[in-house]
């Protein structure tokens, strides 16, 4: 499945990231989950959220520079090997992965990729 | 438009002629009425009779801010107080406040200046012109505001900050014409681009001045908004903004030289040089009343030109400031201007031209970090690209500065915008 994700540019500066979770919740907005990559200067926080276009233009408001990218959201088995097994099905079909995280979900745990090409990389996952 | 054929556009020879008798007048009333001035030519051995016409000025000695300081806040007035209608002051940001007074004809005068440069940017009568210079002790917003009212347009007295208002006074007012800092036209592009109102604006030209600004700037702010810009310099002690400025052709600012009397120096030798060579700035007024200064230096770096114009103006023009020579950095034995900074980022198109730069010595070596704001039309999710961007900007600066500087993106709109002049340059160091 693909989802779109919301990406934030956030200053490494104290309460930023209390800034942007005040902005979530007044707005009603969710957090399925995220990951917050950092350099030295600055983090890129990557959200899965309720509602990511209200949470974009909200966002937007407050002055954050956001956007919305297409991620690949795949189904993990929770067994050892899986992601393994994955990644080996992947091989050869796709330039490279960007990043990775993944997000829990009531059926178990889901894996979130970043890829050039998510919806032929989603063919190739499901025709294996 | 020309507001006054007469004055902009007579022969040189008749300009001289003008200036000189002027400059005569001028000395002498000087040399009568400002004690300060008067012992200051007696120590150079000068009486009034010595300076027969223009090419006697470099007799003269300089004027320069140490002496307004020196004689804070009214003792270079020509004239008692009852004859002072007002009185503005500069910011003070490099010192105590410099203060300045204007008698009823030095008002009339600057207001005059102020038109001609409002008809070389095509506002006339029938325009409403929204005056964003801050109103008060800086010369901006009332300088502006009687320019405007002589032209005889509609002036929108909306001073500076407040951009919900301005916006919306622009917009119900149909504003044909703004006057503000050239970064707070900037900002208010930003302000109109995020909220669409582009369309319902009925803008068509800007008259920015106050700080120095680029021709990269000048393109940005005609292409966004779809208007024609135009500069306006000045400077308090000479008068405020109207001193010159620039018609549709866009090749130098002209200088109300009937009212002000131009030179271009060498900042070390103090030595006159010719058209087309960069040095200092220096008036000497020649008709002012309340505070006539003799040879003031500007600290602005410019070259001059006194060929004709192509809009049949024939005042001498100033090329665009290269900057002040006190706003000059010299960062590991580098000259280095803020001014280049933003033509390098607005060459590069991929950032917006808000930066700031930090200067500051460690171990003693001089470091330059430059933050510029993340602009969210090429702002990426990824990382790696971010990096791409930080060491573009980085070669990109190195190429114009030829020192290398520490680049640091920030969040859009961190950095301090100014409402008034922009702060582009913290230096830390303590030498």
């Amino acid at each position: 499945m693909i989802l779109k994700q919301l990406s934030v540019f956030v200053e490494n500066k104290e309460g930023r990231m209390k800034d942007i979770t005040q902005v979530l919740k007044d707005s009603g907005i969710n957090i399925k989950t995220l990951s917050l990559a950092d350099t030295t200067e600055y983090g890129m926080l990557r959200l899965i959220v309720s509602d990511p276009d209200l949470a974009k233009a909200k966002l937007r408001e407050a002055g954050f520079p956001v956007s919305i990218t297409d991620v690949l959201a795949v189904k993990a088995d929770d067994r050892i090997g899986f992601l393994h097994d994955m990644l080996c099905k992947l091989e050869g079909n796709i330039s490279s992965i960007e990043y990775m995280y993944t997000l829990p979900t009531e059926e178990g745990p889901v894996v979130i990729l970043k890829v050039a090409n998510p919806s032929e990389v989603e063919q190739v996952l499901e025709n294996i | 438009m020309i507001w006054n054929e007469t004055k902009e556009c007579m022969s040189r020879d008749e300009m001289n002629h003008l200036q000189s008798t002027r400059l005569v007048k001028q000395v002498n009333y000087v040399y009568h009425n400002v004690e300060y001035y008067r012992k200051k030519m007696q120590a150079a051995g000068l009486e009034p009779g010595d300076i027969t016409g223009i090419e006697d000025i470099t007799k003269l000695p300089f004027t320069t801010k140490d002496d307004l300081r020196n004689t804070y806040p009214c003792g270079l007035f020509a004239v008692p107080r009852s004859e002072v209608v007002r009185i503005h002051a500069s910011s003070g940001t490099t010192g105590k406040a410099t203060v300045v007074g204007y008698t009823r004809r030095d008002i009339e005068v600057w207001s005059e200046c102020v038109s001609r440069v409002l008809a070389m940017a095509g506002v006339g009568k029938n325009d409403t012109v929204q005056v964003s210079y801050g109103y008060g002790l800086f010369t901006g917003g009332l300088g502006a505001h009687y320019g405007v009212e002589n032209v005889g347009a509609t002036v929108v007295p909306l001073s500076t900050g407040n951009t919900k208002k301005q916006l919306t006074m622009m917009k119900d007012l149909g504003v044909t014409s703004i006057m503000c800092t050239p970064s707070y036209l900037m900002y208010l592009t930003e302000s109109i681009e995020e909220q669409g109102i582009l369309d319902e604006l009925q803008l068509k030209s800007a008259v920015c001045g106050a700080e120095p600004w680029t021709e990269e700037m000048r393109n940005q702010i005609e292409s966004r908004l779809h208007i024609k810009a135009h500069d306006i310099y000045g400077l308090s002690e000479i008068m405020g903004p109207g001193v010159a400025g620039d018609c549709v052709y866009h090749k130098g600012l002209h200088i109300n030289e009937d009212h002000f009397l131009p030179e271009i120096i060498s900042a070390e030798t103090l030595t006159p040089i010719g058209d087309g060579e960069i040095g200092e700035l220096v008036f000497t007024t020649l008709t002012k009343e309340a505070l006539p200064l003799i040879r003031y230096r500007t600290k602005d770096l410019t070259s001059i030109n006194h060929g004709k114009c192509e809009c049949g103006r024939t005042t001498a023009r100033l090329s665009r400031f290269v900057g002040r020579s006190d706003d000059m950095l010299i960062i590991r034995g580098v000259n280095v201007f803020p001014s280049q900074v933003e033509a390098a980022l607005l060459e590069m198109g991929e950032v917006s031209p808000n930066y700031l730069m930090i200067v500051d010595r460690v171990n003693n070596l001089d470091t330059l970090e430059v933050l510029v704001e993340v602009d969210e039309k090429f702002f990426s999710d990824e990382i790696k690209e971010l990096e791409n961007l930080t060491k573009k900007i980085t070669h990109v600066l190195q190429q114009a500065l030829l020192i290398q500087p520490k680049v640091k993106l920030v969040e859009p709109k961190t950095l301090e915008r100014s409402e008034g002049k922009a702060k582009r340059v913290i230096d830390k160091r303590k030498l």
